[in-house]
């Protein structure tokens, strides 16, 4: 297949305009089926034992009273999903997750299971199951977790990426470095430095639906799996792994989904449910309570941060630096590392060093959260730069305008930007006229820049149009945020008829070849640039039929606004063949009409945000409000501008909550504290003002509409932002995210003198 | 589980004192369906009250207000009276969880779920309101700071029913305010709150005054010496410092995940201030 995914400037009938999307009846109705609403004939329900201790040794797992038990049809344990994972370290740390091997490594650790005809039944079973633990000191925080004093979580893990192998074990599992240039020369040339430590806290994605699915396993070894997730195939290839199966042997379909934001890339609770399913002989639903989501699902890094920025009178920054310790839960990530990438990206640096350290601590493992990473690491440096912008006596926007990457620079993280958005998100923000707004007491206002990758990666779609000329598009990347809605759009605009003619489904396993997940912001730009190509190969084939009913040459036949013309002069008396009317002879002219295709959509293209907030602090009680809010951002081509919008707003909003309110908070017994929503406070709509969105179109060189992700980056300014904001409001600089009321207040306090009215 | 829907409150006592296991009185149930769903409670009888006579009214007569038991606290915000009257104890009604959650929920069921951060308790206290019970042994009525005893206790004896919540009829130039911080705007719950009751002379000074402390001790706190500090004063800056500084040191908090206790402590200052401004105000309109 020769698919040229080049952007070639065009004008849109379909792509840019609002419709509403084909799934929106059934979810404001109730019909939409989510992870918990699908059910079987004969199904159990499964239930999941946890840890209630950080750290501990499982000596000893005793059963027997559970399986005793009238109703239960399996218990399992480690001893159920046997190693299979044959040297893969990554695949073994996902199977010790699911369930616990030999040491309970956090608070909700899954440890034993069972399947039961109700779920009364499954609740008292895990009662009777007699776990043995000897309890282990246990770490929760990152700075602490780095000291040699300790627990040590893993004794094989020693630190990769020093020059000699450490001697001794430690939590820390690697470090990494990136940038160029010579910092020591850069900030021997800086008239003005700013060093600053910063922390941010735990915070979980917050999704509304918790995990949830059925399994279905056969005595001939073939199974099914229903689930909400952001990635069926993934999952699939997982507990095929897992498992001992064949892949083509699982079946994995996805739900309709409510939230996933990175938590649901990763199985937990689906190899457990298919290996009670197994050991049962019947279905087996498993769906997790908010506690199980909030102690022993993947929430994003804790993180410390020490950031170092010089800059020369004229507002040049000349050399900058930091330190990121990422706290990854009890097993190895790479999280750390993108925080290293990202942090400075968003400028054009002659001297910059970035060191990540991965920090293993008995929390859950850590899952990607929109943009991993991203947001902590533009936290600490916008803060910074921010700061230093301040000392100068510059304008905040112009030195970053000054100090913006551009065409051609360098990145921090190694390679050399083609066309990209920070300048102009920077100039638009500059002429918004949020920035001119009065502002009154105690209010402030701060802005920040973000920046993230975006992904593409391997994407399978198929288009088949039916007899009456109706298009049904099957696509496997999981609609987490609209996009049948944008994908039918581009359908229709490549095909030429109208968005209603056209039905977007998810696709499950066994329909389509392999899709990476929804995650990296590529579910639009991959399956939207596989739609063309899926789309392109139908046209060619409805060319070719109506070459066939008029008898000419396909070469002299062309597709304009969703029909076939016959090209040139002597074709003059024939008329054009729509595609229903094509589609309605398909029978006659070779059967089925289809297109499909399969890629690996390269060239995602880096993105952009700048963000706008005005706060207003209460100084006598450390109260935010959040008075207006802006975002910025290049969506290369905006295919569904309301979806866009929803992103940025969304973005937004998880970064409102996550700077002000929302962590984890662990208590002295190693125990999560505020595993609910009553005290992991996400913002409620009467916390957030209306989130103003300003769309850019950069067009993404490689993509045939110029499309770029859009998903992730509207997270990675929030924190920053909003810490700008609440400092310039307060009249001190907050290094501590969440800046929730005590933190606010007790900084207010320390800046007058510490005069806490005793 | 047995669920019961008594009619009369004879009933309701009688089933309750002789139920042989733990049986549960539902309200609203915007506590108790909660902590059952959460497997922290699983009564054997349950016995729902709203479908006794009388409950569901709010009822004036010449001593003052009848809250009945099952009266939703929207119910409360929809009574002019009620709200002329006591604006603080309907305010703190109201700022219970949500609009639905308004619709359930009574202030009896927010008082003998004694938690410490209850919303309209502290605006009760204040207000001086008496719980009327009724059990095995008969009536009797107790000042509602008598009714929680700690967190998720109370003084109720097995088979007693609160059957209303009793408030005096207000002399002029009275007011009352109730003021809580959460982080959030609403769906949260109290890190301190604070509720002031006022009455005045023709002069505007301060002739009697109750000032209440929520989430800053076990159960809420009765600040004596905070009236102490208003009584016979105009509400000028010094008596406004004062009351600060008392109720910052009344306090008896502890550092939990919802706040520390500096934080605690310099918060029921500045929410006795002001609420203590705003009842000030109201009472001066009357
Ligand atoms: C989403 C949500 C938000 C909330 N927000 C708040 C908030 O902002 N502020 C706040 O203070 N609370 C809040 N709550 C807690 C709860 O809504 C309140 O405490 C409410 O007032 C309880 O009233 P109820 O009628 O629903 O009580 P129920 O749940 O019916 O009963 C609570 C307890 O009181 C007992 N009880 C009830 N009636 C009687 C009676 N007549 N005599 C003796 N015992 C009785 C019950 O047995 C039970 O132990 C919230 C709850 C939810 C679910």
């Amino acid at each position: 297949m020769n698919f040229d995914p080049r952007y070639s400037g065009r004008n849109f009938a379909s792509v840019g305009t609002r419709p509403i999307r084909p799934d929106g009846v059934d979810k404001v109705t109730g019909r939409a089926r989510y992870g918990a609403d699908f059910n079987m004939a004969g199904q159990l329900v499964g239930r999941v034992l946890r840890s209630p201790h950080a750290h501990a040794t499982i000596r000893k797992i005793d059963t027997s009273k559970a399986e005793k038990l009238n109703g239960v049809k399996a218990v399992i344990t480690a001893a159920d999903l046997p190693d299979l994972t044959d040297g893969d370290a990554a695949l073994y740390d996902i199977l010790d997750n699911c369930m616990a091997r030999k040491k309970a490594l956090y608070d909700g650790h899954a440890v034993a299971a069972v399947a039961a005809v109700d779920a009364r039944t499954a609740r008292q079973a895990l009662q009777l199951i007699e776990v043995d633990y000897e309890v282990l000191p246990h770490v929760t925080d990152v700075d602490e977790a780095m000291k040699h004093s300790a627990p040590v979580l893993n004794d094989t893990i020693f630190t990769e990426g020093l020059e000699q192998k450490p001697v001794k074990p430690s939590n820390v599992t690697k470090r990494s470095q990136y940038g160029h240039g010579d910092i020591h020369e850069g900030f021997g040339r800086a008239d003005y430095v700013v060093e600053r430590s910063f922390k941010t806290e735990q915070t979980h994605q917050g999704y509304i639906e918790p995990h949830a699915c059925v399994a279905s396993v056969s005595s001939d070894g073939t199974a099914d799996l229903w689930v909400c997730t952001q990635g069926h195939f993934v999952y699939r290839q997982h507990c095929a792994q897992l498992l001992g199966m064949e892949a083509s042997k699982l079946r994995v379909t996805s739900s309709e989904i409510g939230g996933g934001f990175g938590g649901k890339t990763h199985v937990w609770a689906e190899p457990v449910a298919l290996a009670l399913s197994r050991k049962a002989g019947r279905p087996v639903k498993l769906v997790m309570t908010r506690d199980e989501v909030f102690r022993a699902s993947g929430p994003t890094s804790a993180t410390s941060i020490d950031v170092r920025i010089g800059a020369r009178k004229d507002g040049t920054i000349t050399a900058a630096e930091a330190t990121l310790r990422y706290s990854c839960g009890p097993y190895a990530g790479m999280w750390a590392e993108l925080g290293a990438m990202t942090a400075f990206a968003c400028y054009n640096l002659a001297n910059v060093r970035t060191v990540g350290y991965e920090v293993l601590v008995n929390r859950p493992k850590t899952a990607a959260y929109r943009a991993p990473s991203a947001p902590m690491a533009a936290f600490a440096v916008e803060s910074a730069v921010d700061e230093l912008a301040k000392e100068i006596g510059m304008d905040p926007v112009e030195f970053r305008i000054r100090n913006a990457a551009q065409e051609g620079t360098r990145s921090s993280y190694g390679p050399v930007y083609g066309p990209i958005g920070i300048g102009p998100t920077l100039e638009a923000a500059k002429n918004h006229p949020h920035m001119k707004a009065p502002l009154g007491e105690n209010q402030g206002r701060g802005m920040a820049c973000g920046f993230w990758f975006n992904f593409g990666g391997q994407t399978c779609t198929d288009l088949n149009i039916g007899m009456d000329g109706s298009v049904s598009l099957a696509v496997g990347t999981v609609d987490v945020g609209g996009s049948r809605a944008s994908l039918s759009l581009v359908a229709a605009e490549e095909l030429g008829i109208a968005y209603e003619q056209v039905k977007a489904v998810v696709a499950d396993t066994s329909s389509l070849g392999y899709n990476d997940m929804t995650d990296g912001s590529r579910g639009t730009f991959s399956s939207s640039m596989a739609t063309i190509s899926a789309a392109r190969n139908a046209i060619k084939v409805l060319r070719e039929r109506a070459a066939q009913m008029w008898d000419i040459p396909v070469d002299d036949v062309v597709w304009e606004n969703g029909h076939a013309i016959a090209k040139g002069e002597k074709y003059g008396n024939l008329a054009a063949l729509s595609l229903k009317e094509i589609a309605a002879g398909s029978g006659k002219t070779g059967g089925p009409i289809a297109g499909h295709s399969e890629l690996v959509a390269d060239g995602a293209g880096v993105s952009f945000a700048t963000h706008i907030c005005d706060i207003e602090v209460d100084p006598e009680t450390g109260a935010t409000k959040v008075l207006r809010y802006t975002v910025v951002q290049d969506a290369g081509k905006a295919v569904h501008p309301t979806y866009v919008e929803g992103q940025y707003q969304g973005g937004a909003a998880q970064g409102i909550g996550w700077a002000l309110n929302e962590e984890y908070v662990y208590g002295k017994d190693g125990r999560l504290q505020n595993p609910g929503f009553l005290d992991y406070r996400i913002p409620v709509c009467s916390d957030l003002p209306m989130i103003d969105t300003q769309i850019l179109e950069i067009p993404n060189p490689n993509h045939p509409y110029g499309v770029r992700g859009v998903g992730e980056t509207s997270i990675v300014p929030p924190l920053a932002a909003i810490a700008n904001a609440v400092s310039n409001a307060a009249g001190v600089r907050m290094t501590h995210i969440p800046m929730s009321p005590p933190r606010i207040l007790a900084a207010i306090e320390a800046e007058r003198g510490g005069r806490w009215s005793k | 589980m047995r669920y019961i829907r008594p009619l009369s409150m004879e009933d309701a006592v009688g089933q309750l004192a002789g139920s042989p296991g733990t049986a549960a009185i539902l309200a609203g149930g915007s506590d108790l369906l909660v902590r059952m769903k959460g497997g922290f409670v699983e009564p054997d009888l349950i016995v729902d009250i709203k479908a006794i006579d009388g409950l569901a009214e709010i009822r004036q007569t010449a001593e003052g207000f009848s809250i009945g038991a099952a009266v939703s606290c929207a119910l409360m915000g929809e009574s002019a009276a009620l709200k002329r009257e006591w604006p603080g104890v309907v305010e703190a009604a109201k700022l219970i969880g949500s609009k639905q959650v308004q619709g359930r929920c009574t202030i009896v069921g927010n008082l003998c779920n004694a938690s410490p951060a209850a919303d309209s308790v502290p605006a009760l206290v204040a207000a001086g309101a008496r719980a009327l019970i009724v059990g095995p042994g008969g009536r009797r009525t107790v000042a509602v700071e008598a009714v929680p005893t700690g967190p998720g206790k109370t003084s109720l004896a097995k088979g007693e029913i609160i059957e209303a919540i009793l408030l005096d009829r207000r002399g002029p130039h009275s007011g009352d305010a109730y003021l809580r911080f959460i982080p959030r705007t609403e769906m949260d719950i109290a890190v301190v709150s604070a509720g002031v009751n006022l009455t005045l002379d023709e002069q505007g000074v301060v002739k009697s005054a109750r000032v209440a402390l929520g989430a800053v001790a076990p159960t809420v706190l009765l600040v004596e010496e905070a009236a102490e500090a208003l009584i016979g004063r105009k509400l000028d800056e010094a008596a406004l410092e004062r009351l600060a500084k008392v109720c910052s040191g009344a306090c008896r908090p502890i550092d939990d995940k919802r706040g520390t206790v500096e934080f605690r402590r310099k918060v029921a200052g500045v929410l006795a201030r002001r609420a203590a401004t705003t009842a000030y105000a109201r009472a001066g309109d009357k």
